[in-house]
C-alpha cells in the first residue's frame, strides 16, 4: 500500500484512539485513491482467445465485482480502464490505439496475454503486432496463453496499488493543460505506419558482441 | 375528414450506412458489418473480416507436424480438444497411424464434453445478444467452470488443451475421470431442465427469434453450411453418423433437425444436441476398456517431434466439431514440415449466408442471427 506522507504524519497510536471513538483519520488523497481504485469500470472489449477467460473472470466463479471492476462498459468515454485481451493484428491496432484515445482521463491500460504483450505465440506471423505497448502506454503486463482468471484478479490488484500510490498534485492527469492523444498509425500495404511510437517505447538496442 | 396515410407527401428518406463492429459488444469478437439502413430495416449487409487474422496457416508450415497442436487450440479457442481432435484424425490418416481403443473413448468424451462448454456458452451470448444482459451467461459460465475443471485435472491446462498427439493423448485420465464425469452426466439435464424451463416456452425469446434469419434448405446446402445450422434447416446430415469417424458408430445417439431454420429453430436444436450428447457421454463411460492411451510408435513421435515424417502423400481429416464440419487438410512431401496445411474452418463457411439471412430484418435482428450462427473469429480469419 502507498501511502501518502502526510498521512504517516499522524501518531499510529492516536489515530488507533480515535478508531475506538468512530473517528476515522485520512488524508484526502488516499480517500480518493480509495475511490477511484474501487470502482474501475473495464471497456468491454474482447480481441481474442483472452477474452473469454475476462468474461470468466466477470463470472460467478472468480467474480472480478468484488474488486469494484465488475462493470463493463462498451462505451470507451465511461470506461477508466482498457484490458487489451488477445492478439492485436495489424489491422486491429488503429482501432486499439484510438478507442485509448477516446477514453477519459485517468485511464488505465492492462495487456492481458503474451499476444498483446509481444506477440505471443504468432510472433513470427506476418499480421501480428508484436505488442500493443509499441502504441500506448501500459500499466499492467499480464503474461500467460491464456492468462487464468487468478491472473487477471493478481493484475487488476497490481494496478489498484499503482492507483494508490499515485499523488493529486504530482500525477500528470490532473495537471492543467494535459493533453494525451497518441497518434492513431495508419495501416498501408507495408504494415503499420509508423512502426512505433517513439515518445512511448523504444526498440531494443542490439548489443555489439564482440570475439576474441 | 379522416387522415390517413395517403394523404400525406411522400417523405424524402434517406439510406443509411452504419458500421457495426470491431469493437461493438455483441458482434462476438473482432467482426465488422457494414450495414445499409432504410430506417431500420436491413437492405445491404457486408461483414468485413481479418481483424484477427493470425497467420495460422503460414505459421503452421514453418513449424513441425506436432508444433501446430498448440496453435490449433487457439483456433475455435472455446472447443480447444474437438480442433486437437481433427488435425490429430488428418495427421493419423496421412502417416497411417492407428490409435489404441482407449485413447479412442477418451477423445470422444473429451469432443462430447466440449460439444456441451460450446453449445451451453452460446446459448448464453445469444440470450445477451437478445437483451437478456449477462445472466444466462452467468449460469453457462457455470456449468462450463465444471467441465474446464476436469480438462484441466486431465490437460493441465483450462481453456487450451493441447491434449491430443498422433496415435493416442497426451497423458491417461486422472483415476477420479470417470467419477467426475458421472457426476456431470448425472447433473447436467437438470441444468438444461433449468434454462428450457426459463427459455423455450420464454414469451419474448419466441417473438424475437420465430420466423426470423431463416435459413432455407436450399440455400444452407448449396453454401456448404455444416453443423447445427444445418441441422436447423432441415437437413439430417452428421459427420459423426456420415463418416462415423474414430469410434461414432458405436454409439447410439439422434441426429436432431429443425423444420423451420430460423433462429429459435437453430437456439433449440443445441438444446436437443446437448441431450444427445450426454447420452453419447454415458454410453462410453460404460464402455471405456483399460489399455495404453498412446500406441508405442505414437508415444516416440510424440517425444521427438522433428523426427516425426509421415510420407509424401494428402489427407483430409474432418469431424463433428460443434460449430460445424472442421476438416483440416494437410500436404506432405515427406519432410518434418507440412508443404500445405488448410482448415477447413466451419464458422468462417457459414458466416457466408449471413446478408441472406439478414436482408428485410430489423437491425436488432442482425445481432442475433449473427448470435445464431455460433462464430468464433479466431477461426472465421485464422
Amino acid at each position: 500500500m502507498g501511502t501518502a506522507t502526510n498521512i504517516s504524519q499522524i501518531d499510529e497510536g492516536l489515530r488507533s484512539e480515535l478508531q475506538k471513538k468512530g473517528i476515522f483519520v485520512s488524508s484526502l488523497e488516499d480517500l480518493y485513491n480509495w475511490g477511484r481504485r474501487s470502482s474501475i469500470w473495464p471497456l468491454q472489449f474482447g480481441l481474442a482467445c483472452c477474452a473469454i477467460e475476462m468474461i470468466a473472470t466477470a463470472c460467478a466463479r472468480y467474480d472480478i465485482d468484488r474488486f469494484g471492476a465488475g462493470l463493463f462498459r462498451p462505451s470507451p468515454r465511461q470506461a477508466d480502464l482498457m484490458i487489451v485481451a488477445g492478439t492485436v493484428t495489424k489491422k486491429m491496432a488503429p482501432q486499439v490505439v484510438r478507442l485509448y484515445n477516446q477514453m477519459a482521463e485517468p485511464k488505465y491500460c492492462i495487456t492481458m496475454g503474451a499476444c498483446s504483450i509481444s506477440g505471443g505465440p504468432f510472433k513470427d506471423g506476418y499480421n501480428v503486432l508484436k505488442g500493443i505497448d509499441r502504441y500506448i502506454p501500459v500499466d499492467v503486463h499480464l503474461p500467460g496463453c491464456p492468462p487464468r482468471p487468478e491472473a487477471l484478479l493478481h493484475g487488476l490488484m497490481k494496478l489498484q496499488q499503482k492507483i494508490d500510490s499515485q499523488e493529486i498534485e504530482k500525477t500528470a492527469w490532473y495537471q492543467k493543460g494535459l493533453k494525451r492523444e497518441f497518434p492513431v498509425p495508419e495501416f498501408g500495404p507495408n504494415g503499420l505506419n509508423p512502426p512505433y511510437n517513439p515518445e512511448v517505447f523504444t526498440p531494443e538496442q542490439h548489443r555489439e558482441i564482440t570475439v576474441g | 375528414m379522416e387522415y390517413t396515410l395517403k394523404d400525406t407527401p411522400a417523405l424524402e428518406t434517406q439510406t443509411l450506412e452504419v458500421s457495426l463492429g470491431p469493437q461493438h459488444p455483441s458482434t462476438h469478437g473482432v467482426f465488422r458489418m457494414n450495414v445499409t439502413l432504410d430506417g431500420e430495416t436491413i437492405l445491404k449487409l457486408k461483414p468485413v473480416m481479418g481483424y484477427l487474422h493470425r497467420n495460422h496457416e503460414k505459421l503452421a508450415e514453418n513449424m513441425s507436424w506436432l508444433g501446430s497442436m498448440p496453435y490449433t487450440d487457439r483456433l475455435d479457442y472455446i472447443c480447444s480438444m474437438t480442433n486437437n481432435f481433427a488435425y490429430a484424425l488428418a495427421v493419423e490418416k496421412l502417416a497411417g497411424l492407428q490409435v489404441p481403443e482407449r485413447a479412442q473413448y477418451i477423445r470422444v468424451i473429451m469432443a462430447e464434453l466440449t460439444r456441451l462448454v460450446n453449445h451451453t456458452l452460446l446459448i448464453g451470448f445469444l440470450l445477451n445478444d437478445l437483451g437478456a444482459f449477462f445472466t444466462p451467461v452467468l449460469y453457462a459460465f457455470r456449468e462450463r467452470e465444471k467441465i474446464l475443471d476436469l480438462f484441466e485435472a486431465v490437460a493441465g491446462s483450462r481453456m487450451m488443451c493441447n491434449y491430443f498427439r498422433f496415435g493416442g493423448v497426451k497423458v491417461d485420465v486422472t483415476s477420479d475421470f470417470i467419477p467426475r464425469v458421472r457426476q456431470i452426466i448425472n447433473k447436467y439435464p437438470k441444468f438444461l431442465d433449468e434454462f428450457e424451463k426459463l427459455l423455450s416456452e420464454n414469451e419474448i425469446l419466441m417473438a424475437r427469434c420465430q420466423n426470423v434469419g431463416v435459413l432455407p434448405k436450399e440455400l444452407a446446402i448449396n453454401a456448404g453450411i455444416s453443423g447445427p445450422m444445418l441441422r436447423a434447416s432441415g437437413v439430417p446430415y452428421d459427420v459423426r453418423k456420415v463418416d462415423g469417424y474414430s469410434i461414432y458408430n458405436r454409439f447410439k445417439f439422434r441426429v436432431p433437425i429443425g423444420e423451420k431454420g430460423d433462429v429459435y429453430d437453430r437456439y433449440y436444436i443445441r438444446i436437443l444436441e446437448m441431450r444427445e450428447s450426454i447420452n453419447i457421454l454415458d454410453q462410453a463411460i460404460k464402455e471405456i476398456p483399460d489399455g495404453e492411451f498412446i500406441t508405442k510408435e505414437g508415444g516416440v513421435g510424440a517425444r521427438s517431434p522433428r523426427n516425426f515424417k509421415p510420407p509424401k502423400g494428402e489427407a483430409y481429416g474432418r469431424i463433428e466439431a460443434p460449430k460445424g464440419e472442421l476438416g483440416f487438410y494437410l500436404v506432405s512431401d515427406g519432410t518434418m514440415k507440412p508443404y500445405r496445411y488448410h482448415v477447413r474452418a466451419p464458422s468462417f463457411i457459414n458466416l457466408t449466408v449471413l446478408e441472406d439471412m439478414c436482408l428485410g430484418q430489423k437491425v436488432a435482428d442482425a445481432i442475433i442471427i449473427l448470435g445464431s450462427i455460433d462464430i468464433v473469429l479466431g477461426e472465421v480469419d485464422r
